[in-house]
C-alpha cells in the first residue's frame, strides 16, 4: 500500500470555492484504487494530484491502493471499476470512476461543484 | 483434454430433472445464461446450482449477487433448507454482494472492470471454486455509465471465466424482443436456459426451456418446473421413452368376485386401472377396496383425493365396511387431498411425483381424474396423465384412477380421453329396470389377461362391494328387485319340485310295503296248503297200510289156505 502523506504545497492559486470547501470539512481523505501500474491508473493519479493541488491545496490526503497487491480490499469499498476514486471524508462517501480526465466531473463528484 | 471426447464434459446441477434434460448438467468450465422475467426463479436456480455443487459434488462455488445483499439472500434461501452460513464457514461457498449505486458514482473518463475481476478472482481462489454465479450482472448497466465500456468488459469477463475453467451461471432479465435486456446472449453462447412464468385460467405454471446447448443434445421442449420447500424440480417426463418393465405378477383387487372376473387373480402389477362411471356408481368404493387390500398385504398405498377430504372418505367407506383408519395409523396408507384448482397441472404432477418418491407406495389411487379438467384443458390433462402413467409404470406401481362420466355423454369415452393409456378399464354403469336404478359393472378391456365378458350386478353392502350374476333370460337382463323376484320364483319352483320328489319317494315306499305284505300273505297261504296236503298224503298212506293189514287179517281169519297162502305169500 502506497500512502502519500498529506501535501503541504504552497497555494499558488486560491481554490475556486473556498467557502464551500470549508463548509464540508477541512480534510479530504481520498482513496484511489488501481490495479497495477497501468497507463489508466497513472493518468488518474496524475490528474488527481493536479486537481487536488489546484482546489484542495493543503487539506487533502491521497491513498493509493493497488488491488493486485491487496485484492481483498475491493470488497470493502465496493470497487468494480478501475480506477476508482473514493472520497472517504468528508462524508458522505463519493465514488468517481475513470481516469479523472474530466476535471469538471471530478469536481462535481467531490462536491466541489454543484450538480446541475 | 481427454483423448476420446464423446460428449462435452458436464457439471451436474443436482436439480431434479434438469440434469436429465441437459443430458448430465451444464457445460463444464463454460458460462451458461439463465434468463427470464422477474420472479421466475433465476436466482433460485442459480443458488441451487451452487449449493448442490458444494454439498453433493464437492465443487465449491462463488455467488456474486448484484441485487440482494448477502444477508437477504441467506434468509431467502433458508426456507429451502439451504444453510449458506454453514457453507461459507466450511469454505464451500463465497458470497459477494456487489453494490452499485448510480447516484454515488461519477464517471470521469475511461475505466475498466478490473476491480470486479479482482474481486471475483480473489473469491474463486479463496475457496478454490469450480462454480460461479453472477446474479444479475445486467444491473451493472443501470449502475455504471458508458454501456460501450461495459459491453467490452463483459465480453472480457466471460472469456476470463472460461479461461479460469469455472462453470458459471449468468442470470439476465428478459427483454422485450431479446432474451435479455442487454443482449447478453450474444456473449454467452454455450448454453442458454429460458425460464417462464405464465398464468392461464388463473392458475400459474412455471416452464423451463433449454434454448441452446452448444456441443450437446438436449431436450428442446418446455418443461414445467416447480419451486417448493426442496428447491426446484423440473419434469422431463414426456421425453422418456417407452421402456418400462412389464410384470406378470398379479395384485388382488380387494373384491374376490372381481378377481375371478380378471382371470382369477386381479390386476397386473404396474398396470393402470381406470374405473369410470356416472355419479354414484361406486368408483371410490372400488378404489377403497383396492387400497384396503394393498394395506392388508402390507404394501403401501397412496390415495390422492381431489374431491373429498380424507376423513370424509374414511367415514363413507366405513359405511360399507371398509375401515381405512388403522392403515393410516400404521403408516401403510397415506392420503393426499387437495383441490384441483389449488395449483396448476404441473404443480399437481410434481406434488404427486414427490409424494410417490417419498412414500414409495406399491399402489396409487387418483380419485377422480376428471376434476382436473377445468375449461377446455383436455390436451394438457392428457399429457399430464401420460406422464403420470409413465412414471407409475417405470416404478412398477399399480395405479387406479377413477373417472366421472357425465350423464348423457357416451359411456365408453372418458372425459380426458385417456382410454388408450389404460390397461384395465372397469366400466360402472346404471341399469334402470322396473322403476329402479341398479349398478352394473363389466370389464371393458384388460390387457394381458383373460377376463370375463359378463355384466355383473354391483352391490354396495355393509361388508363391501359384492358382485352378483345378473339374471339373463328370456325377459332380458334383470337386476335389483327384478332379479330378486326372479330368484324367489326360482326358489319356489325348486321347493315344489323337491316336494314332488319326496312325495314320489313315499309312494314308492308304500307300494313296496304293500307288495311285501302280499308276498307274505301268499307265503302263508302256501304254507297252510302245504301242511294240509302233507297231512292228506300221510292219511292216505296210513289208510293204505291199514287196508293191507286188514286184507292179511281177513285171510288169516278165513284159514283157507293160510299155510299155502302164507307160503305162497312168503315165496312171493
Amino acid at each position: 500500500m502506497k500512502t502519500k502523506p498529506a501535501k503541504t504545497a504552497t497555494p499558488k492559486t486560491a481554490p475556486r470555492r473556498p467557502k464551500r470547501a470549508k463548509a464540508n470539512a477541512d480534510a479530504f481523505v481520498l482513496r484511489l484504487y488501481v490495479a497495477g501500474q497501468t497507463p489508466k491508473s497513472m493518468t488518474a493519479f496524475a490528474n488527481l494530484k493536479k486537481i487536488c493541488e489546484e482546489h484542495l491545496a493543503g487539506r487533502y490526503k491521497i491513498e493509493v491502493l493497488d488491488l493486485l497487491e491487496n485484492p481483498q480490499l475491493a470488497r470493502g469499498d465496493q470497487i468494480l471499476a478501475i480506477p476508482t476514486l473514493v472520497r472517504k471524508l468528508p462524508m458522505p462517501v463519493r465514488k468517481i470512476i475513470g481516469d479523472l480526465s474530466n476535471t469538471e466531473r471530478v469536481l462535481i463528484g467531490l462536491d466541489l461543484l454543484p450538480r446541475e | 483434454m481427454p483423448k476420446a471426447r464423446r460428449q462435452l464434459p458436464k457439471a451436474p446441477t443436482g436439480i431434479q430433472g434438469l440434469d436429465e434434460i441437459t443430458g448430465g448438467g451444464l457445460p463444464k468450465g463454460r458460462p451458461t445464461l439463465v434468463c427470464g422475467s422477474a420472479g421466475c426463479g433465476k436466482t433460485l436456480l442459480a443458488m441451487e446450482f451452487i449449493v448442490r455443487g458444494a454439498t453433493q459434488f464437492n465443487e465449491p462455488g462463488v455467488f456474486m449477487t448484484f441485487e440482494e445483499s448477502a444477508q437477504d439472500l441467506t434468509k431467502n434461501v433458508a426456507s429451502l433448507g439451504f444453510d449458506l452460513k454453514d457453507l461459507v464457514a466450511r469454505k464451500k461457498l463465497a458470497l459477494d454482494f456487489v453494490y452499485v449505486e448510480r447516484s454515488e458514482i461519477e464517471e470521469t473518463g475511461e475505466y475498466d472492470l478490473e476491480g470486479l475481476f479482482i474481486r471475483l478472482g480473489q473469491a474463486i481462489d479463496s475457496i478454490h471454486a469450480k462454480r460461479v454465479v453472477l446474479d444479475t450482472i445486467e444491473s451493472l448497466f443501470a449502475g455504471l455509465p458508458n454501456p460501450l465500456i461495459l459491453r467490452a468488459e463483459l465480453r472480457r469477463l466471460f472469456r476470463w471465466l472460461k479461461d479460469k475453467g469455472v462453470t458459471a451461471i449468468i442470470t439476465g432479465e428478459r427483454g422485450d424482443e431479446t432474451l435479455t435486456r442487454q443482449g447478453l446472449e450474444e456473449y454467452v453462447s454455450d448454453c442458454v436456459i429460458v425460464l417462464d412464468h405464465r398464468v392461464s385460467e388463473q392458475v400459474s405454471s412455471r416452464r423451463l426451456r433449454v434454448v441452446k446447448y452448444r456441443g450437446s443434445t438436449h431436450g428442446t421442449n418446455e418443461y414445467p418446473f416447480l419451486i417448493d420447500e426442496n428447491g426446484i424440480s423440473v419434469l422431463p417426463v414426456t421425453s422418456l421413452v417407452l421402456q418400462h418393465p412389464a410384470s406378470t405378477q398379479r395384485v388382488p383387487t380387494g373384491v374376490p368376485r372381481l378377481d375371478t372376473m380378471l382371470g382369477g387373480a386381479g390386476y397386473l402389477r404396474g398396470s393402470t386401472v381406470l374405473a369410470s362411471g356416472t355419479a354414484g356408481s361406486g368408483k371410490s368404493s372400488l378404489a377403497a377396496h383396492f387400497a384396503d387390500a394393498a394395506c392388508r398385504r402390507g404394501e403401501h398405498a397412496l390415495y390422492f383425493a381431489f374431491e373429498e377430504s380424507p376423513n370424509q372418505i374414511m367415514r363413507n367407506m366405513r359405511s360399507i365396511g371398509i375401515d381405512l383408519q388403522p392403515w393410516v395409523q400404521k403408516g401403510l396408507l397415506q392420503f393426499q387431498a387437495t383441490r384441483p384448482t389449488f395449483a396448476g397441472l404441473e404443480m399437481h404432477l410434481t406434488m404427486i411425483h414427490k409424494a410417490i418418491n417419498t412414500f414409495k407406495p406399491q399402489v396409487v389411487i387418483v380419485d377422480p381424474l376428471t376434476s382436473f379438467v377445468i375449461g377446455g384443458n383436455e390436451t394438457e390433462v392428457k399429457s399430464m396423465l401420460m406422464r403420470l402413467v409413465d412414471f407409475l409404470k417405470i416404478n412398477q406401481i399399480t395405479g387406479l384412477f377413477t373417472s366421472l362420466t357425465s350423464g348423457g355423454g357416451p359411456l365408453e369415452q372418458t372425459e380426458v380421453a385417456i382410454s388408450s393409456l389404460i390397461d384395465t378399464w372397469l366400466l360402472l354403469r346404471d341399469i334402470e329396470i322396473g322403476g329402479e336404478r341398479n349398478r352394473g359393472m363389466y370389464i371393458l378391456k384388460s390387457r394381458g389377461m383373460a377376463h370375463s365378458n359378463q355384466i355383473r350386478e354391483f352391490l354396495l353392502t355393509d361388508h363391501g362391494v359384492e358382485l352378483r350374476d345378473v339374471y339373463v333370460g328370456a325377459g332380458g337382463v334383470l337386476t335389483g328387485s327384478a332379479r330378486l323376484a326372479q330368484e324367489a320364483q326360482e326358489q319356489a319352483g325348486k321347493l315344489t319340485r323337491q316336494q314332488e320328489t319326496t312325495r314320489r319317494q313315499l309312494e314308492l315306499e308304500r307300494r313296496r310295503k304293500a307288495m311285501e305284505a302280499q308276498i307274505a300273505a301268499m307265503h302263508a297261504e302256501f304254507e297252510a296248503q302245504e301242511t294240509e296236503t302233507l297231512k292228506i298224503i300221510e292219511q292216505e298212506q296210513t289208510r293204505e297200510e291199514l287196508l293191507v293189514q286188514e286184507r292179511v287179517d281177513m285171510g288169516l281169519s278165513r284159514k283157507s289156505d293160510a299155510r299155502a297162502n302164507k307160503q305162497k305169500g312168503n315165496s312171493k
